[in-house]
């Protein structure tokens, strides 16, 4: 089999700060293949963005990547001199920001934009530039893109920005999108309209997705493969399926059994005690001992991810075997 | 037909009187014209002065240790009503009812015990709390205020408030930048059970935090439930926690309500249109690999909301008569509401 779209190995980006170095990634590694989707699940300080903006060569001081290798289509990303990654963001990878309001330019009409973006890394007139961004807009979804082309980010509600953006990741058919919670500042119908949109432009031009979020459910509807980030390192990753079902290591269980769902009603909900630890002061071994119920002396050695089924990796000494929750009806 | 305080509450419970009860309440934030604009207006320019119905004809009533969800979509009145609920706005129109006593007629004794009955819990527990009060303070000010334990007697009451939030007593003099978002809550929670409400009002309360501290939170809100027979309104735009908590739902769309049920039933056969959307489109954590299939449109701007029923412009089924008339709130079965003229039609009986 030829090599992933991406693969990233071992990638390290810490943050030098006067209270200490902050591994916000320690130690990343995993891969996308073509036209997959892959899910970015953690919570707040997992390091799930910063591993998105390393890849993109994002990362700014005090934040440097100190270590690893991303390869994309064979290239390391992080050797490449900075006018070559110029050259590749936002045409060969794009990315989508949470908040569109804050990548727009409230000053410039969306045209202006739009074509700023088609003709950085493609010569033609601008009439074709401007006809290729109205195709784009009517792609996502926008009703009469001639006008709102000349319309300026704030005339749009928050779902329609969102578009914009999406629009503007997918101008140049990328083959990978690196998606940081687009959804999250959504509202449930709105919500719904970006993912059907997402989803159908990645069957269309055989985009990959990097899907970076805290919602397990919005994963669970739209990726293919799954990993889950606690205190800067990956816990566990597998297929979709077998990770939501059958999770391994403890502290995916306990965000699984966390999430209020119908068949819990009325009950407690398993709650994983504690909260994440600061970056600045992680406990020895593995990060979630402190957390963990099932934690023992070994784990003040850090444990590897391993295999724990096929294709199916965990890092945890004592991962759990058998589903030990209620699992709702399909 | 109804006495004020009893519409929309269950058949079976016709016998109670409601904790807490608003009929026809509505809320219209009015934008003035500024001094250019009145001159303008004056000479013929035909500037108006914009007006949100951000709550506009509302009715429900809350039973004495019920919990009532409220759902609905940004810009739908949700937090407006909430606020009306917990005496933070003041209602345009309406009448809002505690313990079957219209608070416009109460005297100040009354409202007093009111105010204090019903407190509110916030989204955001980075904003509301004060950054320069310690927490025995942010905790302990409305009961010291309100006389309702003696200054000596604080510490100790302030230290029981925070053990039943599950928070160490010790951290009473600490600052509020020196706790997480989750602890934050809890201290919020702890202010508001400080005055020993019946009746809370909570905004979004866990929205702000990640899953596995929104899990702890929400179990805390159903043990002070059991603990102290609280009664809750709680409002979130998030289907799944307000499934899990509630014993009736109420959705909200554009400032009116569309729909009222127990849980079980309206998440098993919801009857408005918006309410199937709804429903159709949360994720859910068993439903993988699927097929985003999009309600369409956007939700209209409240500043100028379609007329009829708001819903018609994206719903499936709008007929002529949804443009025209708003359809009214009905009961379409026991304890079951919904605003739809769907439910009119002869052989259209999906409840």
């Amino acid at each position: 089999m030829s090599e992933p779209l991406l693969v990233v190995d071992d990638l390290q980006t810490h943050f030098h700060t006067r209270q200490g170095v902050s591994r916000a990634v320690d130690g990343v590694s995993f891969s996308v293949d073509k036209g997959q989707i892959l899910g970015l699940v953690g919570e707040s300080g997992s390091g799930k963005s910063v591993t998105g903006f390393s890849i993109l060569g994002l990362v700014d001081p005090p934040g440097r990547v100190v270590g690893g290798e991303i390869r994309f289509r064979g290239e390391n990303l992080l050797a490449l001199p900075p006018e070559r990654m110029r050259k590749l963001r936002g045409s060969r990878i794009a990315m989508i920001f949470q908040d569109p309001m804050m990548t727009l330019n409230p000053v410039l009409r969306i045209d202006t934009q739009m074509m700023e973006a088609v003709l950085a890394h493609e010569s033609m007139s601008r009439r074709a530039a401007r006809d290729r961004c109205r195709e784009a807009l009517a792609r996502v979804g926008i009703p009469a893109p001639e006008e709102r082309l000349k319309a300026y980010p704030h005339q749009f509600s928050g779902g329609m920005r969102q578009r914009v953006a999406i629009a503007i990741a997918f101008l140049h058919k990328p083959d990978l999108i690196i998606a940081d919670e687009p959804t999250t500042a959504l509202d449930v119908t709105i919500q719904a309209q970006i993912l059907a949109e997402a989803q159908e432009l990645c069957r269309d031009s055989g985009t990959a997705m990097i899907w970076i979020t805290h919602d397990l459910a919005v994963v669970a509807g739209l990726a293919d493969r799954l990993c889950v980030m606690y205190a800067g390192k990956i816990v566990e990753s597998g297929d979709i399926d077998a990770v939501l079902d059958h999770p391994r290591h403890p502290y995916t269980g306990g965000l699984i059994d966390s999430v209020p769902s119908r068949n819990r009603r009325g009950r407690a909900l398993a709650q994983i005690p504690g909260m994440t630890p600061s970056l600045l002061n992680l406990p020895e071994g593995c990060s979630f001992r402190p957390r963990c119920e099932r934690a023992s002396e070994h784990c003040f050695q850090l444990p590897e991810l391993s295999e724990k089924a096929p294709d199916h990796r965990a890092r945890c000494f004592h991962p759990l075997t058998t589903r030990a929750t209620a699992k709702a009806p399909a | 037909m109804n006495t004020p305080a009893r519409l929309l509450i269950d058949e079976t419970e016709t016998s109670r009187v409601p904790i807490l009860a608003f009929r026809n309440l509505g809320k219209r934030f009015v934008k003035p014209l500024d001094l250019a604009a009145r001159i303008a207006s004056r000479l013929g320019a035909g500037y108006r002065e914009e007006v949100v119905h951000a709550v506009d004809d509302v009715s429900l009533s809350i039973h004495e240790g019920e919990v009532v969800g409220l759902v609905g979509e940004s810009g739908c009145g949700k937090s407006t009503l909430g606020r009306m609920v917990a005496g933070i706005l003041e209602p345009s129109s309406g009448e809002l009812y505690y313990r079957d006593k219209a608070i416009s007629k109460m005297n100040p004794g009354e409202r007093r015990e009111w105010a204090l009955d019903v407190q509110m819990i916030f989204q955001d527990p980075y904003a509301s709390l004060n950054p320069r009060l310690r927490v025995r303070d942010i905790v302990g000010e409305a009961p010291r205020v309100h006389g309702m334990v003696k200054a000596r007697e604080l510490t100790d009451y302030v230290a029981e408030m925070l053990r039943r939030v599950g928070l160490d007593p010790g951290f009473m003099r600490r600052y509020p930048h020196q706790f997480s978002g989750g602890q934050r809550q809890r201290i919020g929670i702890a202010r508001a059970l400080a005055v020993k409400p019946r009746f809370l009002v909570c905004d979004e309360a866990v929205a702000a935090l990640d899953v596995s501290i929104q899990a702890q939170v929400l179990n805390l809100f159903m043990r002070l439930r059991e603990e102290l027979g609280l009664t809750y309104l709680f409002i979130s735009h998030d289907l799944g926690v307000v499934e899990h908590l509630s014993d009736r739902v109420v959705i909200m769309y554009l400032g009116r309500i569309v729909e009222v049920a127990r849980t079980e039933a309206l998440f098993d056969s919801p009857n408005h249109p918006y309410t199937r959307a709804l429903l159709a489109e949360v994720p859910r954590i068993d439903a993988r690999r699927r097929r985003f299939a999009a309600l369409k449109g956007e939700i209209p701007s409240p500043l100028n909301p379609p007329p009829g029923c708001h819903f018609h412009p994206r719903c499936p089924h709008a007929m002529d008569r949804c443009r025209e008339a708003a359809p009214p709130l009905r009961e379409i079965a026991p304890g079951r509401w919904s605003a739809c003229f769907l439910n009119d039609e002869p052989g259209n009986s999906h409840v």
